[in-house]
């Protein structure tokens, strides 16, 4: 192995580590507020890709149907659930304005061919598609039993990823497929060819978790969400409803997930059920974190990522097998750092 | 939760009356000549499905066990199944002259298969239990998840195992003669093995570790302070649900003939966790219900839904995710759980009916006891910082064989933070506890259930599903030492009988004897802590630690309360107990222990204490 | 009583078979001081909560004219209810400012001078924090933590203050700070429901109390005649016989 692959090594490395500490973030973000571990994450990166991918390719966006699907569900959730509150039944005006967001994005992306309308355009069509994804998917499946055992709320992540598998096979097919790189070209640095799509990608994923940092400690909202993870019973009664957190994770999560799809796809080939992979190594990278901090979860997940590119050239075919193997050393140290009496409920 | 149990009444004894099933046996009694006869008048089709079925099953049984009595779960039951299949598929084809000499007999045999395939199974289980059961809940799912995954790429690429394509033409499988070569006779070997697993099952949860198993779910703090080992009781279910998919995997080799890594994927570990869900988690026979359920529905799906959408794939998937997600929302108990329910409706009876038919059980070995008088317990110095918080002072003090000491003060004194180092749950920033003489700041709550210091808490912490009996029995968890083989075996009787007659004979002596078969969350408060010092008895302690023990108690059950421990007190027992409520204490104990802020106030008996003006401040308030 | 701002009819909560609150009914008017006693394990935390729906209830809970079952917390906190729970429920990892800054999220669309000035108003009221603005919750002294739990309930300028054993655990000096601010609220038209294990000071600064025993309302009355009552003296202290003489005297 000469100095040529190892800088090659390196950099893809750091363009998957890059994405998995994105996703490792997102899927703490959730956590710390929801006690909810986001399976379904992966989905959004593998939807966004191929949506994106579809936008280019020329070939039907059915996503807006998704959306609008489960926008109605949500209406309908929302209907229900106000007749058993006050025994009538009312329309939210939100509910509303979601199904019609999801019925004009809908026809917009079924009606206007976006094949030439430029990358960024795309991307912004495609994030429009799967925030409110993320927001509607809290609202049908989480928010009924949002005070459930953690159990639960694990068991219907699970089904949850189940399902948009599922729904991915029938929207996308079974092909994979990759986007057209953002820009052409790199950038030379000494020795090294630095590819643009790696520039992009850790310039996007720095300037997101800058963003995020940003919303967290300078904001209202921000710092609302983080005081809904540190006790739930004090934002409860300063008026920070679990609702609203919740879905302001889910949609934050949404955002994220989407961006990575957008970055990854120009990169790997992706297919409808590869999100599951992907978002599981930002899964690791929150384990090593402990589920609980931020830093050392985007450490771990960047230092999945040069497990995976290494290991990728010694023995690529047992690439997996070594990246998920890495989660048991991780746990014997936890394991081991871990004292006290066992957690309840 | 309610575990079916095979009988409600563990000590079987001769009686003149019928004798008794519980659902469960009635549920066996119906299905064996139904199960005898199927294979001979269904299709061989048909019963090819029943053994999948029934391979299924077992499996799910193991998630029951694991997900619906113990509360957690994990996603490798099929990688298990996987590593034994793979196990007996490569000891079934391999030739002699492949393994090394000294194992070369284990080419073609299965049973060598299935020891190799359980051992193997096992192994990987006590590693991955190992590393995340001391962990939060969330842990074992997400390691299985990984794991289930390497091992599924692990699979699809080792050479000597086939790779993708797998291992083909494992011979019929052949015992003692019996050859199983065709569905129908597999048929029987697979239904016996699923039976004898449910029975065991069965038998373990109605035993003392199926007891610390039951008691995962919501009373580990409780159980631990009751000397059961939680992590072992996590280990013994994720064990035993792990040693059901090996079974299954060594029995779905020979049924297939054929192993390849497909069917071992984290779908299909998914897929035995709906099976587990939708047949209901909380009752053994849920696992029969869910895989014949999801395996007949599965069929349906995958006919009917390429033809509504035009495509072939994995689309059933949507359908069952859907139905999990509306049975968390609606129905967490799943079908079985739902039938019990309908059904426990109808069956309730006056549990104290069945007070009368427990053997009188040679009694458990008693400790020696300290002499009355005896110092028991002592706190020298004590301190107990929390940051800059100091939330105990210096506190001395020290407790006798056949003294009921009390330690008061207003809320907020620190009283609790004593109690929890004094049993052990937390440990003093400085200064020492003593128990007999020995020092016990530092061990484990656990250790010290078994040296005789027992407790009750401050919320009653008991299984509200669970007979009060069963849960009395509980604190007598260190006086037996049977384990899983002997309790699934029934081996336990003699023991069991035992423990039990020891529990009753604790709940007499409070005073709960009529209500040995209630659930123990149907007694009013007053007798649910009355419970506790039951529980607490069974142990055999000579030191009692009550938390409060008069909180929310009505006048009479206070009355009564006192008097017990009077009585236990006069049997030599040394009591501590923490308490607000002055009045109680006053006529009941004989020294007084005064705290506010963290600090000792004033010492002695009742009647100075009552009298001593530091005390009237604190309890009157400082407030001018 | 002046027209109640609060009033709870019939509230019972079951913690599964076991009720641990039944047909509870009390009254809060307008600018009183109400006051709930009882002994430990009688329901008190219960009772609050149930009223700002923390805890599922049976029963009937009109809050400023408002009528609803089991109502929901964010009604409740929109409406101007404020709750300092016994654990305070502090964010503890957040800076007291943050810690202030939330408690007034029900206003969220204020613009940041509106904020800033309550802020200050709410500074005047406790100086302490004042000084320790940019300090972690989790490190405040039991005192400070009292009062900045109390603070962040004022921000979001409750109607009703709903206050759970806030002497609970704090030294004589800072228990007589906490009720001088309770007494300051009053002045300025806040209704306070208080549970109070001192139910000596409770007594003293309130208008109004309810005697709470084994879930059930045993005795109301005006704060100044139960305070003589010796019936009171045994069911919040269990203690009798000397003290009410002590007490008398």
């Amino acid at each position: 192995m000469n100095f040529q692959i190892v800088m090659l090594l390196g950099q893809d490395g750091i363009t998957n580590g890059a994405i998995y500490a994105l996703l490792a973030l997102s899927i703490l973000l959730v956590f710390t507020v929801t006690r909810i571990l986001l399976i379904p994450q992966g989905e959004f990166v593998a939807f966004a890709a191929l949506t994106m991918a579809a936008m280019q390719g020329g070939t039907p966006v059915r996503l807006g149907w998704l959306l609008l699907a489960l926008s109605a569900a949500a209406m309908v959730m929302d209907i229900h659930a106000a007749w058993r509150r006050d025994g009538r039944p009312a329309v939210r005006r939100g509910s509303v304005l979601g199904v019609g967001y999801a019925a004009a994005l809908t026809a917009l992306t079924t009606l206007v061919p976006l094949g030439d309308a430029g990358v960024a355009v795309q991307a912004l069509v495609t994030m429009a598609l799967i925030v409110p994804l993320g927001l509607a998917l809290y609202r049908v499946f989480y928010q009924p039993i949002a005070a459930a055992h953690p159990l639960v709320l694990l068991i219907v992540s699970i089904a949850v990823h189940v399902v948009l598998v599922g729904i991915g096979l029938l929207m996308f097919g079974p092909e994979g497929a990759r986007t057209e790189p953002f820009s052409d070209g790199g950038l030379r640095l000494g020795m090294v060819m630095l590819n643009s799509q790696t520039i992009w990608v850790v310039a996007v994923s720095l300037g997101l978790i800058l963003g995020l940092y940003l919303f967290f400690e300078r904001s209202l909202y921000g710092k609302a969400l983080r005081a809904a993870a540190v006790n739930r019973l004090g934002a409860e009664l300063v008026g920070i409803s679990p609702e609203l957190a919740g879905k302001a994770s889910f949609a934050l999560a949404a955002l994220i997930g989407s961006l990575s799809g957008i970055l990854i796809a120009p990169i790997t080939t992706i297919y409808y059920d590869s999100g599951f992979i992907i978002s599981l190594k930002g899964f690791v990278g929150a384990i090593i974190g402990g589920l609980a901090s931020y830093p050392v979860a985007a450490l771990g997940a960047l230092l999945i990522g040069q497990a995976e590119s290494f290991s990728t050239f010694w023995a690529s075919s047992y690439k997996e097998v070594i990246v998920f193997t890495l989660i048991l050393p991780v746990l014997v140290w936890r394991s081991l750092s871990h004292h006290g009496a066992e957690d309840e409920e | 939760m309610k575990p079916g149990v095979l009988s409600k009444t563990p000590a079987a004894r001769p009686t003149v009356s019928m004798p008794r099933l519980s659902p469960s046996g009635w549920i066996l009694l119906a299905l064996l000549p139904v199960l005898a006869a199927a294979p001979l008048v269904l299709p061989t089709y048909q019963v090819t499905l029943a053994n999948n079925i029934g391979i299924f099953a077992l499996a799910t049984l193991g998630l029951v066990l694991l997900t619906g009595v113990a509360g957690m779960t994990s996603f490798g039951q099929a990688a298990f199944i996987g590593v034994s299949a793979y196990a007996t598929a490569y000891l079934a084809t391999v030739s002699a002259a492949d393994l090394p000499a000294p194992l070369a007999w284990m080419a073609g045999s299965p049973l060598a298969g299935l020891a190799v395939g359980l051992l193997l199974t096992l192994a990987i289980a006590t590693v991955l239990g190992a590393v995340t059961l001391r962990l939060s809940g969330h842990y074992l799912p997400l390691g299985t998840i990984a794991w289930g995954l390497s091992l599924f790429y692990l699979f699809g690429n080792l050479e000597f195992l086939g790779g993708h394509t797998g291992l083909s033409g494992i011979p019929a499988l052949s015992l003692f003669g019996i050859a199983f070569d065709k569905a129908e006779t597999l048929f029987y070997l697979i239904w016996a093995v699923l039976l004898l697993a449910v029975v065991a099952t069965l038998n373990l949860l109605d035993s003392r570790v199926g007891r610390a198993i039951r008691a995962l779910r919501g009373g580990q703090r409780m159980s631990e302070s009751m000397g059961v080992d939680s992590f072992r009781a996590k280990m013994t279910a994720f064990l035993v649900a792990a040693l059901y998919a090996g079974l299954a995997g060594w029995l779905y080799a020979y049924t297939q003939r054929f192993v390849s890594p497909a069917p071992f994927s984290l779908q299909a570990g998914i897929d035995f966790l709906f099976m587990a869900l939708i047949g209901g988690v909380g009752q053994v026979w849920g696992a029969v219900i869910g895989a014949a359920g999801v395996t007949f529905a599965k069929q349906w799906l995958q006919d009917l839904l390429p033809h509504l959408l035009g495509r072939t794939g994995n689309f059933e998937a949507i359908v069952f995710g859907l139905l999990i997600v509306l049975l968390m929302q609606r129905l967490p108990g799943g079908i079985a759980g739902w039938i019990a329910k309908t059904f426990e409706r109808r069956r309730q009876r006056p549990a104290t009916l069945e007070s009368m038919d427990l053997p009188d059980a040679e009694p458990l070995p008693r400790r020696p006891m300290p002499q009355k008088g005896e110092v028991v317990l002592e706190a020298k110095g004590v301190t107990r910082r929390f940051g800059g918080l100091v939330a105990n002072r210096d506190i001395s003090f020290s407790v006798r064989a056949g003294e009921i000491l009390a330690v008061i003060g207003p809320n907020g004194a620190g009283k609790s933070t004593l109690f929890n180092q004094l049993s052990c749950v937390d440990r003093p920033t400085s200064g020492e506890i003593l128990f007999r003489g020995e020092r016990i700041d530092g061990r484990t709550a656990r250790a010290m259930a078994g040296a005789g210091l027992s407790r009750s808490f401050q919320h009653v912490k008991l299984l509200p599903t669970m007979s009060v009996l069963e849960n009395v029995a509980i604190g007598a968890h260190l006086r037996g030492s049977k384990g899983v083989a002997a309790a699934a075996l029934r081996l336990d009787r003699a023991e069991e009988a035992r423990l039990l007659a020891e529990a009753r004979r604790q709940l007499v002596r409070v005073g709960l004897g009529q209500y040995l078969h209630a659930e123990a969350g149907s007694l009013a408060l007053g007798q649910q802590r009355i419970l506790e010092i039951a529980r607490a008895l069974c142990a055999d302690p000579c030191l009692l630690l009550l938390d409060e023990p008069a909180a929310g108690l009505r006048f009479l059950e206070k009355q009564a309360l006192a008097e017990l421990l009077v009585k236990l007190r006069s049997e030599g027992m040394a009591i501590l107990l923490v308490e607000h409520d002055m009045d109680f204490v006053m006529g009941l104990v004989d020294r007084v222990y005064v705290m506010e802020f963290g600090e000792r106030i004033a010492e002695g008996p009742p009647e100075t204490i009552q009298t001593d003006p530091a005390v009237l401040e604190a309890y009157l308030g400082g407030i001018e | 009583m002046s027209a109640p701002l609060l009033e709870v009819s019939d509230l019972c909560v079951s913690y599964g078979k076991i009720e641990a609150l039944s047909n509870a009914s009390l009254r809060v008017g307008e600018g009183q001081i109400v006051t709930v006693i009882g002994p430990n394990g009688a329901g008190k935390t219960t009772l609050l909560s149930a009223i700002m729906g923390v805890l599922p209830s049976r029963g009937h809970i009109r809050f400023l004219g408002h009528v609803g079952q089991s109502p929901a917390i964010q009604d409740m906190v929109a409406r101007g209810m404020s709750l300092v729970p016994e654990k305070r429920a502090l964010f503890a990892t957040m800076s007291v400012e943050d810690n202030l800054r939330l408690g007034g999220f029900r206003f969220h669309s204020r613009s940041k001078r509106e904020q800033d000035a309550a802020m200050e108003e709410l500074y005047a009221l406790f100086p302490r924090l004042k000084e320790r603005r940019g300090q972690m919750a989790a490190t405040l002294s039991g005192g400070e933590r009292q009062m900045l739990a109390l603070a962040r309930a004022l921000m979001g300028g409750p109607k009703l203050l709903m206050l759970d054993e806030p002497s609970l655990g704090l030294a004589p000096l800072i228990v007589r700070e906490v009720f001088r601010i309770i007494s300051e609220l009053r002045r300025k038209g806040v209704s306070i429901l208080l549970i109070e294990q001192n139910a000596r000071a409770a007594l003293r600064v309130a208008d109004y109390a309810y005697v709470l025993e084994l879930g059930r309302i045993a005795m109301e009355g005006p704060a100044s005649e139960l305070a003589h009552d010796p019936r009171v003296v045994a069911a919040y202290l269990g203690m009798a016989g000397k003290h009410q003489e002590m007490l008398a005297s």
